[in-house]
């Protein structure tokens, strides 16, 4: 017999290691059987009221009284109509991009690239706000509607055409089409839209009167447009012929082929459907809250869109839900942090925490922590010193 | 976890005084290697295992018999670290020990071979036998020495250099073997190893086993193949809903006294097989001269020919790898074919896509190897599954649910599933009750031609009888089966003719009712129908 099975048969003769006869630590992670909705969502519910606890004790920290600030936050973004009203505006485009990325979620196609298919979408638009201004306004304002689901879908297609042809990785590809698209908007300031009126200072004109989204009831019109589209959504996926194969070919695309599915289609479809409603978050954005295409037309949506999708679990009314939740945090801290004179990272970090703090939930759905049992005592206990 | 390993030699070396019972060579101990008292182990409302007491000793192999969902492989993974009992103590050596991660396991000598492999593909198998134990040597050609010795001393041979993906089931196998072996294992547990192997490969592997026992390894085999039983154990511990049923010494068993032990009641053994009228047989799927390319460019199937008729099981025996996947992808379309063609009942339905195929109102069911990966979607419940061929037959943007779940119910009431609720993902079913979830649908849709693809693997008798009979009773409704095995024994007992794959090649194709097990063997091997009768 070898050395190397000489050496190793005497280290484990020699009795194991200590901490293996060691009593059974006092944690351990376990997997979790399959939990029922209602204990999930009561997890979820859980998880939020510790996040507001441990926010609460980071004010503390610093100092502040917890209940105030908090007030505060709910005051800042729901103490009056107003506030409701800038609240609700930056849910609408939350909203409408977080129902794009659940579409590609549901199909298992990590489309990172909301942010780009948002810009897209508003560049689109904005050709029709710049230059069409002389046609009457609904005509323009569905010309410009339906042109930014265009720009949104073509920009959502090219990652699709891609994977479904050479299967490369959607989130790279999506990922890095967010830059570019960024970039498109710095060339047409800069270039062809810049307005001549502004004096040498680069931006784009503002949109004119009839390429303005109306209002309705004091916010712009595009909250009944997330709203229509959250139940659109939801129906599609759960009734829909095309639901059903998106879920197939998200569970395994062995499947969806076996099943007589084309599978390049869907994923093209799919991902047509999931640009078009970023590309209208886009739209609605420029034209009903910018009045104007901004660099900051997307601002990081794209990407909350990922958080707030996977949070409420893909469902289109949670992401409604999560998505006025996160809105209100957004406001809220803007406000706290202006009435308070705090740092934009005070509300940062309070933001994160919470964040952490939720979605750190999610790990309990799947695991729990196993405490030792403690009763039974072992014959060869040794204890570590 | 490996901070056991820097402890102070003293102590270990003060350890090494405690109680040596009767060396053997090899450093290896007589006496009980691993034993456990009164392990329990609940999920939920589940109690996989019930207060369980066992003892392996030092070169005995155990084998644990149990159906689908009797606590086996909860067991085993209590013993590798993989769950930690609630109640109930793990001695090895005689010690009494907690193993609360596979890490432990490996300290103490314990190997798990899992059923399904846990290999990196893209690496050799020597990269892969050198992830993870913790050793201060870099040097791969030393390794690669000890390795070679070693595979010496157990008669293991395998190709160090050969990347994983390159590889036969039973060479990773093999891998997984010396593997364990390598990171000091010497109570090595399989979890049903011969699911994925021929019975020549079931046999080499025995004679591994043999040999590491031979060298003083205590070995644990889940299985619930009687005969694997009976040819390989020592002692065997028969495992019924979580408790242990009995254990006894495999010299004092038989197939029908563990059956019995293991199912609960008697029942019979023998296979049925009825007969079709030979007059009424007409041919329903006639393939030519079928040749399938892998991706990788090799050839899987290479101008195969064969006719399908009505009311017959036509088995399908070969090697593993020797194209069986392909041919039945490639029936349904799942795979191109390269040349040939392929004709269902006077159409030519070769190179056309599936959609097509079913369009043209070919009644062909398929069910494939793979069932949660291929056949089914795992995260959907029953309905969602039944929807997967029919949900075109509805017209219209959606989807209609209702027939759906009507059949759902009613193969749930003739089939008798066992599922929480129609709804419960099929993920969650046992591996029988996927089954029939998945037959259930391919034959609701009245198929002629049915094409099955290892219906038994990884069930157990009741649910494998269960299968048999439901093919048996499509036979005589006039379907003629298509059937992929790997039990060469169940293949001569079911089908009525038996064609024999080697390399892609058909070797033969032979009356099941008057072929032996050894000529079949010889064909799997290679030798051609004419060569053997020679």
């Amino acid at each position: 017999m070898s050395a190397k099975r000489q050496e190793q048969g005497n280290r484990n003769d020699s009795g194991f290691s200590r901490a293996l006869l060691k009593r059974e630590p006092w944690l351990h992670i376990a997997k979790r059987p399959e939990m029922g909705k209602k204990r999930g969502g009561l997890l979820k519910m859980a998880s939020i009221l510790l996040a507001i606890a441990v926010g609460g004790l980071f004010m503390l920290a610093l100092g502040y009284n917890p209940l105030t600030l908090y007030m505060t936050i709910i005051n800042g973004a729901l103490g009056n109509a107003e506030s409701w009203r800038m609240t609700i505006r930056l849910m609408i485009p939350l909203v409408i991009s977080s129902l794009a990325v659940c579409l590609a979620f549901k199909m298992r196609f990590w489309n990172i690239g909301a942010e780009g298919q948002i810009i897209m979408g508003a560049v689109f638009a904005t050709y029709f706000a710049l230059y069409h201004t002389s046609w009457p306004r609904l005509p323009l304002l569905l010309v410009m509607f339906v042109a930014g689901a265009v720009g949104g879908a073509l920009w959502g297609l090219l990652p699709a055409f891609f994977k479904a042809r050479f299967n490369t990785n959607e989130t790279l590809f999506t990922l890095m089409l967010n830059y570019i698209a960024l970039n498109v908007i710095v060339y047409f300031r800069d270039g062809p839209w810049k307005d001549p009126g502004s004096s040498g200072f680069p931006k784009i004109a503002r949109f004119d009167k009839v390429a303005q989204l109306p209002k309705l009831a004091g916010v712009q019109i595009g909250w009944l447009i997330a709203l229509i589209l959250v139940v659109l959504v939801y129906v599609y996926l759960k009734y829909s012929k095309h639901g059903y194969e998106i879920k197939v070919v998200g569970a395994s695309q062995a499947t969806a082929r076996y099943a007589g599915m084309n599978v390049r289609r869907i994923i093209l479809r799919t991902m047509a459907i999931s640009g078009a409603l970023a590309g209208i978050a886009g739209m609605v954005q420029a034209s009903g809250s910018d009045m104007t295409l901004a660099e900051s037309v997307a601002g990081g949506v794209g990407f909350t869109a990922i958080i707030v999708a996977w949070l409420a679990n893909l469902n289109p009314f949670g992401i409604a839900l999560t998505a006025f939740f996160f809105s209100v945090l957004e406001k809220g801290s803007s406000v706290m942090r202006s009435s308070y004179n705090l740092s934009a990272e005070f509300a940062a970090v309070l933001q994160g925490i919470i964040l952490f703090c939720v979605l750190g939930g999610e790990f309990f759905l799947r695991y729990r922590l196993v405490r030792r049992s403690g009763s039974k005592p072992r014959e060869t206990q040794v204890r570590e010193v | 976890m490996s901070n056991h390993e820097d402890r102070p030699a003293k102590a270990e070396a003060a350890a090494s005084g405690a109680a040596t019972p009767g060396e053997r060579r090899d450093g290896y101990r007589s006496g009980p290697a691993i034993a456990g008292q009164g392990l329990t182990k609940r999920f939920g409302s589940v109690l996989a295992n019930d207060h369980i007491d066992f003892e392996v000793e030092y070169g005995e192999i155990l084998a644990l018999l149990g159906e689908n969902g009797s606590g086996k492989t909860t067991l085993m993974n209590l013993l590798s670290g993989l769950y930690f009992p609630d109640s109930g103590q793990i001695y090895v050596d005689g010690q009494a020990v907690s193993v609360s991660t596979p890490a432990d396991a490996i300290s103490l000598g314990i190997g798990m071979i899992h059923q399904h492999f846990k290999l990196v593909e893209a690496m050799t198998a020597l990269e892969n036998i050198l992830l993870g134990p913790r050793t201060s040597k870099f040097s791969l050609a030393r390794h690669r020495q000890e390795i070679e010795r070693m595979c010496k001393t157990y008669g293991l041979t395998v190709d160090l250099g050969k990347p994983v993906y390159d590889m036969s089931v039973s060479e990773k196998q093999t891998v997984e073997v010396v593997k364990v072996l390598y990171h000091g294992a010497r109570i090595l547990i399989l979890d049903e190893p011969t699911a994925v192997l021929t019975p020549q490969e079931t046999e080499s592997l025995f004679a591994i086993l043999r040999r590491m026992k031979q060298q003083g390894c205590a070995i644990i085999i889940i299985t619930h193949k009687l005969n694997e039983v009976l040819a390989i154990s020592d002692r065997v511990m028969v495992l019924r809903r979580g408790r242990s049923e009995a254990l006894l010494q495999t010299s004092q068993a038989d197939l029908r006294s563990l059956t019995e032990t293991m199912v609960g009641h008697a029942i019979d053994l023998k296979i049925n097989r009825p007969t079709y009228a030979a007059e009424r047989q007409k041919t329903l799927l006639a393939v030519q001269e079928l040749s399938v390319i892998r991706p990788d460019g090799s050839q899987a199937l290479d101008q195969v020919s064969f006719e399908l008729k009505t009311g017959e099981i036509l088995g399908v025996a070969g090697v593993a790898g020797s194209g069986q996947k392909e041919l039945s992808e490639a029936l349904v379309s799942l795979t191109p074919c390269q040349s040939g063609s392929i004709t269902y009942c006077g159409q030519v339905i070769s190179g056309l896509p599936t959609t097509e195929i079913y369009k043209k109102g070919v009644s062909l069911a398929f069910v494939p190897e793979d069932r949660l990966g291929m056949g089914l979607v795992g995260d959907m419940g029953m309905p969602g599954n039944m929807l997967l061929k029919s949900y075109r037959d509805h017209r219209g943007f959606f989807i209609d649910c209702k027939p759906a779940e009507q059949l759902s119910q009613q193969l749930k009431e003739t089939l008798d599933i066992s599922t929480p609720s129609l709804e419960t993902p099929v993920r969650l079913l046992s591996g029988g009750n996927v089954q029939k979830v998945l037959l259930g649908r391919e034959i609701e849709s009245q198929p002629q031609v049915l094409i099955t693809s290892y219906p038994v693997r990884g069930l157990d008798i009741n649910a494998s009888y269960t299968v048999y009979d439901l093919l048996n009773e499509q036979k005589m409704k006039g379907c003629g089966i298509l059937y992929l095995g790997e039990d060469l024994d169940v293949l001569l007992e079911l089908a009525d003719r038996i064609l024999v794959l080697c390399h892609g090649r058909v070797t033969g194709i032979v009356d099941a009712r008057q072929a032996s097990k050894e000529t079949v063997g010889l064909m799997m091997a290679g030798m051609t129908l004419k060569e053997e009768l020679a």
